[in-house]
């Protein structure tokens, strides 16, 4: 297997939620601290393409900009390249890592500044960074990254309003290419574009990954996306990873009661017709999430145990999971 | 089939603006039966949720219906206005939208706006209307109703109060209801709890149900009928089976082909998703004969000059030169 470029150990991060200090102390409230990421592990490799799925809630958004420094983590250690990018005194090392990641936000209508010329928003990113000083240079690079997304280089002089939803998340990849990262974390890139216009940029980025070697960490909540795009899926429930496999495994031999329920769920086009066991349950509310495993009131295979004992992300087979009844056999691997 | 609950024919709706007038939705055609499904699906700015806006008589203005008619059991309503309109919509008309929260006063516990909407619409005394209100939140599977009708919408999660929207629709019984995106906001298991809850409403209670969504796998469980709209027009229409797996338009087809789907076999798991070049147009620059003809990979000269209508293709209809 390829190295990993990037390595996260038992990282958390917890956001203080509390009511003001004036309500907490005439209301008797306690602190509340919310647990949006609790002892995350994962290595992504060189080249491949790690997905992390999730209903809202369950921190994934959260791994992604831990990821890329909008937020520090409250607990663990993330590397780059072998680079600690926590708690290191060496900013200059730590800045000249980071250059080599970018992100991409769901969002193609709030993440491009509307006053500015597309020019000038794939231009920021090359002078912040030095890659380009002449304005030739950087016409010329704009050009390119323009061509390279699918756009025409005379696009370069338009605003973001002129252009659709699909092709603003275009020019959203062509910024992120701009500084040449070697790593794009994609926080549901495709979630706010209709369908036939995801499909384009899921092909894009596919395109694109193999003419430059990127390598992905791609954030969704839907499933058929992320078996397209994805080497590898970890699956997330409140804050942790419950189930980490190559995406091929985990679609065919889903371990987590929690994952074969997520992929129960997903209305699927060869289901016309058909009746399909019913999910019960939702998820709990995060500032009081369950003991032990935190899924165990909805699971069918719920023991003593899974109420008192958190399990902990470990080898079964081909893929990770954190499940007692799968590392006891109680239920089939 | 029996005689359809909800027919709509040849219905047109416009929005003058001081530009010219746009036409947002164009010759749309099609009927649902009692306890029939029918799904309407479409890339936004189709126009699907203006049909369904039109159908309970909620165009904003501008907006207006220019021509056709639509008619519930027989009866014309696309010319109701005030008192007559009102109590069309939530007696015979129940709507549920995709944000549960703009559905729901926050001001009012749920109890109250379940109790008053039920006096409002059916002859009951203030008891009955309560003892309705819980049988309802129950059917549409609210733990402990007594308890919950105290509660104020703020106090529900998401996927409870997508049920509190749906019980408020179900108040009077009627006889068609307008789901416009109803589990578009939702997770997955709480997505798949609400398709059940909408088939065994058509099913149990013979309510006609339009299903207005952008997400083909929800309609594939769901919906009896489709009809595919684009740029203001359906180009295809027929059961779901032969629309979502047999697609005659070139735009299903390029529609179909581009959904993602979870895939065990290795060898096509990352295969490249099937892609419609550009973009739907926008309103006031659609273009003439077919709409779709810029985009469409199997267009001929006559799509450019000619708009064709809706013809019987196996058991669809299709709106396309290639089909009729």
């Amino acid at each position: 297997m390829a190295e990993a470029l990037l390595r996260l150990e038992d990282v958390g991060r917890d956001f203080d939620v509390s009511r003001p200090w004036l309500n907490r102390v005439l209301e008797r409230l306690p602190r509340q601290i919310l647990r949006a990421v609790d002892g995350v592990s994962f290595a992504v490799h060189r080249g491949e393409t790690l997905a992390l799925v999730g209903e809202s809630g369950c921190g994934k958004s959260t791994v992604a900009r831990l990821i890329v420094g909008l937020y520090e983590p409250s607990r663990g250690r993330i590397t780059f390249d072998g680079v600690p990018l926590t708690g290191a005194r060496d900013r200059a090392r730590v800045r000249a890592v980071r250059r080599r990641m970018q992100m991409i936000f769901q969002d193609p209508y709030a993440s491009l500044n509307p006053r500015w010329r597309v020019r000038e928003v794939i231009a920021e990113p090359l002078r912040v960074l030095g890659l380009a000083r002449e304005r030739r240079d950087i016409a010329r690079r704009v050009a390119e990254l323009l061509v390279q997304v699918g756009l025409a280089p005379e696009d370069a002089e338009k605003y973001p309003h002129e252009f659709s939803g699909g092709q603003r998340q275009r020019i959203s990849i062509a910024r992120a290419l701009a500084g040449r990262p070697e790593f794009l974390v994609c926080d549901e890139p495709t979630s706010a574009l209709d369908v036939s216009v995801q499909a384009q940029i899921l092909n894009l980025m596919t395109d694109l990954q193999r003419e430059l070697g990127l390598t992905y960490l791609f954030i969704s909540h839907n499933l058929a996306v992320v078996s397209h795009i994805a080497d590898r899926i970890g699956v997330m429930y409140l804050g942790r990873i419950v189930e980490l496999a190559p995406a091929g495994q985990l679609f065919a031999h889903p371990l987590h009661p929690y994952t074969r329920m997520l992929l129960d769920a997903v209305p699927d086009l060869d289901m016309t017709g058909k009746p399909r066991a019913p999910v019960a349950g939702e998820v709990p509310n995060p500032l009081a999430p369950p003991p032990g495993c935190a899924f165990h009131p909805r699971c069918p295979h719920a023991a003593e145990r899974c109420r008192r004992e958190r399990p902990e992300l470990r080898r079964a087979g081909a893929s990770e999971v954190a499940c007692h009844a799968v590392h006891e056999g109680r239920i089939a691997a | 089939m029996s005689a359809p609950l909800l027919e709509v024919r040849d219905l047109r709706v416009e929005f003058p603006t001081r530009r010219g007038t746009l036409t947002a939705v164009d010759g749309v055609s099609f009927s649902i039966a009692p306890g029939e499904i029918l799904g309407v699906v479409g890339e936004s700015g189709a126009g699907k949720s203006l049909t369904g806006m039109a159908i309970i008589g909620l165009l904003e203005p501008p907006g207006r219906i220019a021509a056709g008619e639509i008619r519930l059991e027989g009866e014309r309503i696309d010319r109701l206005r005030g008192e007559a309109l009102r109590r069309i919509r939530g007696r015979r008309i129940g709507a549920i939208f995709q944000d549960p929260l703009t559905s729901l006063n926050p001001l009012y516990t749920v109890g109250r706006q379940l109790t008053e909407t039920i006096l409002t619409h059916l002859d009951v005394s203030p008891s009955e209307a309560r003892q309705r209100a819980l049988a309802l939140l129950g059917e549409v599977g609210i733990p402990a109703p007594e308890h919950r009708l105290e509660h104020y919408p703020h106090q529900f999660s998401g996927g409870m109060r997508q049920r509190v929207v749906i019980a408020l629709a179900l108040c009077a019984e009627p006889r068609l209801v307008i789901a416009d995106e109803p589990t578009t906001a939702l997770d997955v298991s709480i997505q798949a709890q609400i398709i059940q809850l909408l088939k065994r409403l058509a099913r149990e209670r013979g309510t006609a149900v339009m299903l207005i969504t952008h997400d083909m796998g929800v309609i594939a469980e769901t919906a009896d009928r489709v009809a595919v709209m684009y740029a203001g027009r359906i180009v295809e229409i027929g059961p779901v089976r032969e629309v979502i797996h047999a697609p005659r338009h070139p735009y299903s087809v390029g529609l179909m082909g581009s959904i993602p789907k979870i895939r065990t076999d290795p060898a096509r798991r990352r295969e490249r998703l099937a892609q419609i070049e550009g973009a739907m147009p926008r309103l006031g620059r659609i273009p003439a004969g077919c709409a779709f003809h810029p985009r469409c990979p199997k267009r001929i000269e006559r799509c450019a000059r000619e708009r064709p209508e809706p013809t019987a293709a196996g058991a669809n209809r299709v709106a396309c030169w290639l089909h009729g």
